[in-house]
């Protein structure tokens, strides 16, 4: 596993990429977001992420990219396992559980509180 | 026969009309900036109250209305037309003001350019004898636009340091007939109408960029009819360019030979202090120009430091389905001549 050094080095240099480009480029926040996905996913299936969280830690696991990872593994993982049906429902295997914490803290946060412009 | 036209794209007012009274509500962020103490009312927050901020919005401009009768000492049915309009889709912060408000009503959409395209056809109501009392009023509001326009603000998307706020502010003028009001008024002489302009700026952020040319247009367009020059006005103000479209009107104007440097600034501007207050490039917004123009300069007109002013509202006329749609945006910028009036008619 990496440590504070590689973490903080290769998740900086994510995040660096993606203000980069959310700065000199016409696309949207939500393009960026999307794009480090299937970038994360590609490398993913390239067998190269897990290698990069090897090194980095937190580094690699925290920012989105790492997402498209956690999406591709637990297809391929399915895939295994069940077969060619295991790509459609192993997709969101290892996943869910953020999927489903972002959707009920953000239930309750907008339950409680109310924007303030 | 058009004999009140004068050029291409120029009225004239036979008898101008007077610019009797106006009010203005902002929100807290406009009411802190350098103009603070020239508004009439300022919200405490965003809400004001209200349960939404489009809510609050609409009323802010019922506010401004009602003040402006007040301060008028006008009774709601003496008021001939309302002519308001905002930057919300179907114009809901005009209509639904207008629906508690009970004056006959017209909804005109110009985005950033409403207030002065409100005051100039509210001149020609009064000019051409169809109406004694006119208001003509607008309304912006930060968590609004952001919503329709661009992300709600609670997404907290980045904004890139070009970009322009949105004014959180309503202002309403009341504009009559100079035979019952022959006293020292500021009265509205010229009116030009401005083209649709589009030199293919995308960014929905870049409002300056995009709307500096229809500013420069008109404001040239207003010199060669009336055949006058940024000289003859103690201020020429444009509507909301901000720090970025500024530059651009000068240096468009320079091209075309009119010196801009000495009189010439934006509402965008000197409503907040960008130094201090977290506002990029300055405001925007129907608001701006509303609140900036109906308190500070009408402040100004009346204690005599200004006499004659030209105003160009300039409006960003594009949609969130246009933008996203990856068209350009189209500009436009409607100028009025505002002066003030010695005793009897100009």
């Amino acid at each position: 596993m990496g440590n504070y050094l590689t973490a903080f080095l290769v998740g900086g240099a994510i995040c660096a990429i993606a203000q980069l480009i959310y700065d000199l480029t016409p696309l949207t926040m939500a393009h960026v977001l999307t794009l480090f996905v299937i970038v994360g996913g590609i490398i993913s299936g390239l067998g190269l992420y897990k290698p990069l969280v090897d090194f980095a830690g937190a580094g690699a696991t925290v920012p989105i990219t790492s997402f498209g990872h956690q999406l591709v593994q637990g297809a391929l993982k399915e895939l295994e396992m069940s077969g060619p049906i295991g790509v459609l429902t192993g997709i969101f295997d290892l996943t869910s559980a953020g999927i489903t914490s972002a959707i009920i803290f953000g239930f309750f946060v907008a339950v409680i509180f109310n924007p303030k412009g | 026969m058009a004999n009140k036209k004068l050029g291409a794209q120029t009225l004239q007012f036979n008898r101008p009309p007077v610019l009797l009274e106006a009010a203005t509500v902002v929100g807290p962020l406009e009411g802190q900036g350098p103009l603070g103490d020239t508004f009439d009312v300022i919200y405490p927050d965003q809400l004001n109250g209200q349960k939404s901020w489009e809510a609050c919005e609409r009323g802010m401009m019922k506010d401004a209305v009602k003040l402006l009768l007040d301060k008028a000492k006008l009774s709601v049915d003496r008021v001939d037309f309302m002519l308001a309009g905002d930057l919300l889709n179907q114009l809901i912060s005009g209509n639904f003001a207008a629906r508690d408000l009970a004056i006959p009503f017209l909804g005109i959409y110009g985005a950033c350019s409403t207030m002065v395209e409100g005051l100039g056809l509210a001149a020609m109501l009064v000019d051409g004898d169809y109406a004694d009392y006119v208001v003509a009023a607008t309304s912006s509001h930060y968590g609004t636009s952001e919503r329709q326009y661009r992300f709600p603000t609670e997404y907290g998307a980045q904004r890139p340091p070009y970009s322009q706020t949105t004014v959180t502010g309503s202002g309403a003028g009341l504009v009559t007939d100079s035979t019952y009001h022959p006293g020292r008024y500021p009265r509205v002489t010229h009116f030009t109408v401005g083209k649709v302009m589009d030199r293919g700026i995308k960014d929905p952020y870049d409002m300056g960029s995009a709307m500096a040319p229809a500013a420069a247009d008109t404001l040239q367009r207003h010199f060669v009819d009336t055949d006058r020059t940024p000289a003859d006005y103690d201020l020429i103000l444009t509507g909301d360019l901000a720090s970025v479209g500024k530059k651009i009107v000068i240096e468009l104007m320079a091209l075309a030979g009119y010196d801009m440097g000495q009189n010439y600034d934006d509402c965008g501007c000197r409503i907040y202090n960008p130094d201090k207050q977290p506002v990029f490039a300055g405001g925007s917004g129907c608001g701006c120009s509303a609140v900036v123009t109906y308190g500070s300069i009408l402040h100004q007109m009346r204690e005599g430091k200004l006499k004659r002013i030209l105003v160009a509202g300039t409006g960003a006329l594009l949609s969130p389905t246009t933008y996203q749609q990856g068209e350009s945006i189209p500009c436009i910028a409607h100028a009025v001549a505002i002066e003030m009036s010695e005793k009897g008619a100009l």
